[in-house]
């Protein structure tokens, strides 16, 4: 029965933001959809990292040269087509297969956790600095000139599929982007609930346990790696469709980073959290942005330390507990089990629950 | 000529690591249906010789055959697709999902989908934690993890199982469960037990094998074993004397 009332739960939870997707363009002025348009783009890349990160484990500070590949991929074979159907495509294609070359030798190496974090981290530089030296004639793809630090402006943005005549209006693109933020988070859940995904977790917990069982660890967090960055890509075309620019700062150590703080302030180990955190943290940083009194790093610092200090699971988590508190449980015995939970135990608890 | 094939067989097992040599030239034999307990003194090379045996440790040298396939050297998850199971001697298991989830997670590899649910509902019944199934490991006690453990390994259904201090931390009555569940598999497959107390092997052995410093010292009947000098001198003294 709680099951049921679960499920309905979770299908109103859906409709409602199915129905808040279509009304906003609505209820809310261009700017402000288009600003909730660039949120969403950021809350899809948020989901790939809270996805390797919260349930296969794997701290990757790469999401960024993911998130970055997908959008020159997108820009260059955008101006080259001059179509947004393949090129949406191809952001999330190349991507993936350099995900599942780079987590090839990271995970069938036997490279530990530490070492994953800095070659990650390596290899969002070096695709920075490659692609920042690439101003000049010379360096061009086609008809896209790469543009260095310029970056490559005025890239066509989505239209409707196969019509490349039809070019999607702010109001449309806010319903792909929110749409496909919808999508993906979708997807991820029914991944979870999965038995794939139930073994993505379970080598999380325990690797040495999954091995001895017959599970290949090394298969399974390429395969999430590889997920994880295609959604990354898909984010980064998103994110080039909302400014018809794409630069090598979409390869920065601060939005690498940044990409953490959403996530441990929504919540780690949950999929709706680092969206909460991403929608948050990027409203306060435009809105600091447009006071000129802080500066918006000290802010989020500043944020950062109040989170880990204060409330060290996160937004959600943290909200979830209060909810059960203030709700009387049906199971006395359910609740004492939860209330003796860890955080960390907690977080991995939601995989089922949220 | 197939029972001439043992289910086991080490031959000339050397593990060295730099200059301790934690199993030196042991070589060791397990008939099919077999129940084998391991005994020996702390740092005699038991655990060592389990995580070779199930890939956790490639060994230094000599030969480690399953059903005459050489196993030695393969990774961990070749050797439990191959049907080796092993509970270590710290607890290994999922400790923030449900003990359901635990059990599940190894009934998977092998049981159809409409066939997992009774499985799993088998394997809490005999590990005695169906009222416990959808808590947390993480929230049991030590004693109850090692249940959940032993539960893991039996639900993946491999045909050779090894158990290394499976009675640690558990009550007298449990450990007497303990010994009774090993009785009862024992009936379709072989087991190695890994075990320091005595009362425990009484209640279990058959053979039982004696490692002292990385080697074999004796192998034979429990009562045999128990009434060696040796093995007094180097592990049993007080307990057996008592």
């Amino acid at each position: 029965m709680t099951i049921r009332f679960r499920l309905v739960a979770q299908a109103v939870a859906v409709l409602i933001a199915i129905i808040a997707i279509v009304l906003i363009p609505s209820v809310i002025e261009l700017f402000a959809m288009m600003q909730l348009t660039l949120f969403a783009a950021m809350a899809v890349l948020a989901l790939s990292l809270a996805f390797i990160w919260g349930f296969g484990g794997i701290l990757s500070f790469g999401q960024t040269a993911f998130f970055g590949l997908g959008g020159y991929a997108y820009a260059i074979s955008a101006i080259n087509f001059q179509d947004s159907t393949p090129s949406i495509l191809l952001a999330i294609i190349i991507p993936s297969l350099f995900a599942a070359i780079l987590g090839y030798f990271i995970f069938f190496g036997r490279i530990s956790d530490v070492y994953l974090g800095v070659i990650t981290l390596t290899v969002t530089l070096i695709l920075f600095n490659c692609v920042n030296s690439t101003s000049g004639d010379e360096y061009r793809i086609g008809k896209a000139l790469l543009g260095g630090f310029n970056g490559i402006p005025a890239v066509p943005t989505f239209n409707v599929p196969f019509y490349p005549d039809q070019i999607l209006s702010p109001e449309q693109s806010w319903w792909v982007t929110g749409g496909t933020l919808l999508g993906t988070f979708l997807l991820l859940r029914l991944l979870l609930s999965l038995p794939a995904g139930r073994v993505i977790v379970a080598v999380r917990e325990n690797e040495v346990r999954a091995s001895l069982l017959g599970y290949d660890p090394r298969k399974v967090k390429l395969l999430t790696f590889v997920l994880s960055g295609a959604i990354a890509g898909l984010a980064g075309a998103l994110y080039v469709n909302w400014g018809a620019f794409v630069g090598p700062t979409i390869f920065s150590l601060s939005l690498s980073a940044e990409i953490i703080i959403w996530i441990t302030v929504g919540g780690l180990g949950t999929l709706l959290g680092p969206i909460v955190g991403c929608v948050l943290i990027e409203y306060i940083v435009a809105y600091i942005g447009s006071q000129q009194a802080l500066n918006s790093n000290l802010v989020l610092g500043a944020v950062l330390v109040v989170f880990v200090l204060l409330l060290p699971k996160g937004l959600v988590p943290t909200a979830r507990d209060l909810l059960m508190r203030l709700v009387p449980a049906p199971k006395p015995k359910a609740q004492l089990a939860d209330e003796q939970l860890t955080p960390s135990v907690a977080a991995s608890h939601m995989a089922g629950a949220e | 000529m197939a029972d001439l094939v043992p289910l086991l067989k080490a031959e000339h097992l050397t593990m060295r690591f730099g200059g301790v040599v934690a199993n030196d030239d042991i070589t060791f034999t397990l008939e099919e249906m077999e129940l084998r307990c391991l005994i020996g003194p702390n740092g005699a090379g038991k655990s060592t010789f389990f995580k070779t045996l199930t890939g956790q440790l490639v060994p230094t040298s000599g030969a480690i055959a399953f059903r005459g396939q050489p196993i030695a050297g393969k990774l961990s998850y070749e050797i439990a697709r191959m049907g080796i199971g092993i509970k270590t001697q710290v607890p290994n298991v999922f400790n923030g999902l449900s003990v359901r989830e635990n059990i599940w997670l190894a009934v998977r590899r092998k049981a159809t989908p409409r066939a997992q649910g009774p499985a799993v509902d088998a394997v809490l019944q005999m590990i005695r934690l169906t009222d416990h199934a959808d808590r947390i490991v993480a929230t049991l006690s030590h004693g109850q993890r090692q249940w959940v453990e032993i539960g893991v390994v039996l639900a993946a259904e491999p045909e050779l199982i090894l158990l290394d201090e499976p009675a640690a931390g558990m009550t007298d009555e449990e450990t007497l469960h303990t010994a009774a569940i090993i009785r009862e598999i024992n009936q379709t497959r072989a087991i190695i037990v890994v075990e320091h107390d005595m009362e425990f092997i009484k209640q279990i052995a058959k053979k039982v094998t004696v490692f002292h410093q990385g080697r074999v010292l004796v192998e034979d009947t429990v009562d045999k074993v128990l009434a060696d000098q040796r093995v007094r001198d180097v592990y049993l003294g007080k307990k057996v004397a008592a």
